[in-house]
């Protein structure tokens, strides 16, 4: 199969998903220059026009909203915010208005609109630049929130976002975007709720989220080096999460690690502890080990960012932790 | 500066003056009965009532097509029946009743009829000022030359929402009218002391936009003034501001007109039931030549309306406890 980057396949979907449906069109800041989106929106001006694809003026509040009312009336925008840190500034349209709209108004009306975000951190660019507020936007009722790792699932979520017929957040990592991989050319959808396996194993469970989920393939192959066979689960939906593939396979290795580069209180990373805690609670060999950011800031200083974002080295060491604590008798003996 | 015009004659037909006479009538007599309802303790649900200000929901309304939407806010019982909505579903809504427009979800704040072009209304104030420049911006890019109007008051104009809109829709020259009820309170704050000057109009001039100050109680001036901004936006001549003076009789919610959320305004009431629109167009209808008699039997008409709606909210089924999730998230669309 072909191979591309993460950028091209991101731009690659809003290509076809222009060229196959009138009603869509791309809204936001910094779409007409390179710098905002690398080449995830290159040259779709050209190819569409300026009035399918708007580079706005600097509202991110009334851009958003303005897309969501677009939605409603029938159309299928997708909202661009080159820094996830700005589309702050529009929770009231995202959080009150696109997510309460279908149940509001008993299913009489949606809003079928895909906001897309970029986490752009790391380069010394401080806290207002690099946060990862995932759970923040999963927290709520009537959104969905994807987050894919590889070029594939940049390509197939991003289509199954504009087809889902809800307000779809759409979470890509900058540090992602020169990453190859197989991509098909034609239009496909990737499930939206559905995790995947992205390497089998038998004695620990890690689940990892957006680039994370890159590292935890490298944690997987340092770990198997030292005779520990992880099994690695890119979630790649982050709302809804595939709580049935997480659970079984807890269930089969009895320990789970879950790494998000975000913060720990209320993260995703707890939601999911907290669901295997009861779904698995006899199999559990081990507590959840949460391999987060720490709960501080973004900092500028490179000196500051070494000790900010994790590694796969972190992951390796919580799998290990996992591993090496003694096993609770109780829970053993009820096997 | 702002053109400030005053209606002396309109094109609009006898039998169109009646249905905007109708139609006010309807908007008095069902939230006079609402009213009621709040203040004995059958309606729970906030009511941010719209008496006083009949003649802009009636008057702008009667300037669109069904196909135009207009977007709402928390005092939009008058927006939903002068654009078309029935009094049963929004009776029955406010009751929280399953038959209700949204199914007992809405409440008083959130209504919608989209058969009619009622886009939706929230409470948010302001917020549906750039939804409905989505639904401008959507029209233009299909081609449809239908127009969204927004429905707010004079506080909205405070939110960044706002200012971010009217931007937006001027730049693209989008075929939106903004129009701003200036009752001048937002809740219990006087215009004055929100802002240095009541002088909202001018918004519309910085954003290079058609914009009007007029009376908000002369229902045929409203409609020949919407007619216009709706005639600009349709031939592509871009957005409107319009600004329509006027003053709620109730409270900011409930039924209290005087001392609601604080605000003792008996002397400004007296004077403002003096510029009675629904009475004012009833005596312009006379003064037409409309016998009392035609004028008598469309109350009774209304009146028979609005108490079959109250009958039918009250006896209609509340949905079921177990519904409660439904609807969070869509079901499946093309």
């Amino acid at each position: 199969m072909r191979i591309i980057n993460y950028a091209n396949a991101i731009c690659e979907a809003h290509r076809q998903l222009l060229k196959s449906d009138p009603r869509v069109f791309i809204i936001g800041q910094g779409l007409w220059s390179p710098w905002y989106a690398g080449s995830s929106l290159k040259d779709l001006d050209k190819q569409f026009g300026k009035n399918r694809v708007i580079d706005t003026p600097v509202c991110e509040n009334a851009v958003t909203a303005a897309a969501i009312g677009a939605a409603i009336s029938g159309m299928r925008p997708i909202v661009f915010h080159p820094r996830m840190d700005f589309m702050l500034l529009a929770m009231d349209p995202i959080i009150n208005q696109a997510a309460n709209w279908s149940y509001m108004f008993a299913g009489k009306s949606n809003a079928p609109v895909v906001i897309r975000s970029v986490i752009n951190r790391g380069g010394e660019q401080g806290a207002q630049h690099s946060q990862a507020l995932q759970a923040l936007l999963a927290h709520i009722p009537g959104l969905k929130v994807v987050m894919p790792a590889t070029p594939y699932d940049a390509k197939g979520l991003l289509i199954a976002a504009v087809r889902d017929g809800n307000p779809v957040m759409y979470i890509d990592d900058r540090w992602l975007y020169e990453i190859e991989g197989a991509v098909p050319e034609e239009m496909y959808s990737v499930e939206i709720g559905k995790a995947a396996i992205r390497k089998k194993g038998k004695d620990v469970t890690i689940v990892a989220i957006s680039y994370m989920a890159k590292l935890a393939l490298e944690a997987g192959k340092a770990l198997a080096k030292n005779g520990i066979d992880a099994e690695v689960i890119d979630l790649r939906s982050v709302k809804p999460w595939d709580a049935d593939m997480v659970c079984s396979s807890v269930k089969k290795t009895g320990r789970l690690v879950v790494a998000e580069a975000a913060w720990k209180t209320c993260g995703v990373s707890a939601d999911i502890a907290a669901v295997v805690s009861r779904e698995a609670f006899d199999r559990l060999d081990a507590p959840v080990e949460r391999v987060t950011l720490p709960e501080t800031p973004a900092p500028a200083s490179k000196a500051l960012e070494a000790g900010y974002y994790p590694s796969a080295t972190d992951i390796v060491k919580a799998a290990e932790k996992t591993i090496s604590r003694r096993k609770n008798g109780l829970q053993s003996a009820l096997r | 500066m702002p053109k400030t015009k005053k209606a002396v004659s309109t094109g609009m037909s006898a039998a169109g003056q009646l249905g905007l006479y109708r139609t006010m009538l309807r908007i008095r007599l069902f939230e006079n009965c609402l009213a009621g309802l709040v203040e004995h303790g059958e309606v729970k649900t906030p009511c941010h009532l719209y008496v006083g200000q009949e003649a802009i929901a009636a008057g702008v309304c009667a300037a669109l097509k069904k196909s135009d939407c207009v977007w709402g806010n928390h005092r939009s019982h008058g927006h939903f029946l002068a654009k078309g909505g029935k009094m049963r579903p929004l009776m029955a809504e406010i009751f929280g009743k399953k038959s209700g427009c949204c199914g007992g979800r809405g409440g008083s704040m959130h209504v919608i009829c989209r058969e009619e072009g009622v886009a939706g209304t929230v409470p948010i104030v302001a917020a549906t000022i750039p939804l409905a420049v989505g639904n401008a911006l959507a029209n233009k890019l299909k081609n449809t030359k239908d127009v969204a109007v927004a429905f707010f008051g004079d506080g909205a104009t405070e939110e960044g929402h706002f200012q971010e809109s009217v931007n937006l829709a001027a730049l693209y020259k989008l075929p939106a009218v903004f129009v701003c009820e200036n009752n001048m309170y937002a809740s219990h704050l006087g215009v004055l002391e929100r802002r240095v000057e009541n002088n909202l109009h001018e918004f519309g001039n910085v954003y290079r936009m058609n914009s009007v100050r007029t009376d908000g109680n002369d229902v045929l001036g409203v409609y020949e003034t919407t007619l216009e901004a709706v005639a600009r936006a349709r031939k592509g001549k871009g957005p409107s501001f319009l600004e329509f003076m006027t003053y709620r009789w109730y409270g900011h919610v409930g039924h209290r007109r005087d001392m609601d959320v604080g605000v003792k305004r008996k002397a400004e009431l007296e004077d403002w039931f003096r510029k009675d629109p629904v009475l004012l167009a009833k005596n312009a209808l006379e003064k037409s030549g409309v016998s009392v008699s035609k004028l008598d039997g469309i109350e009774e008409q209304v009146k028979a309306e609005v108490a079959d709606a109250l009958a039918f909210a009250r006896k209609e089924p509340y949905p079921e406890t177990r519904e409660v999730s439904e609807h969070v998230y869509a079901g499946r669309v093309k």
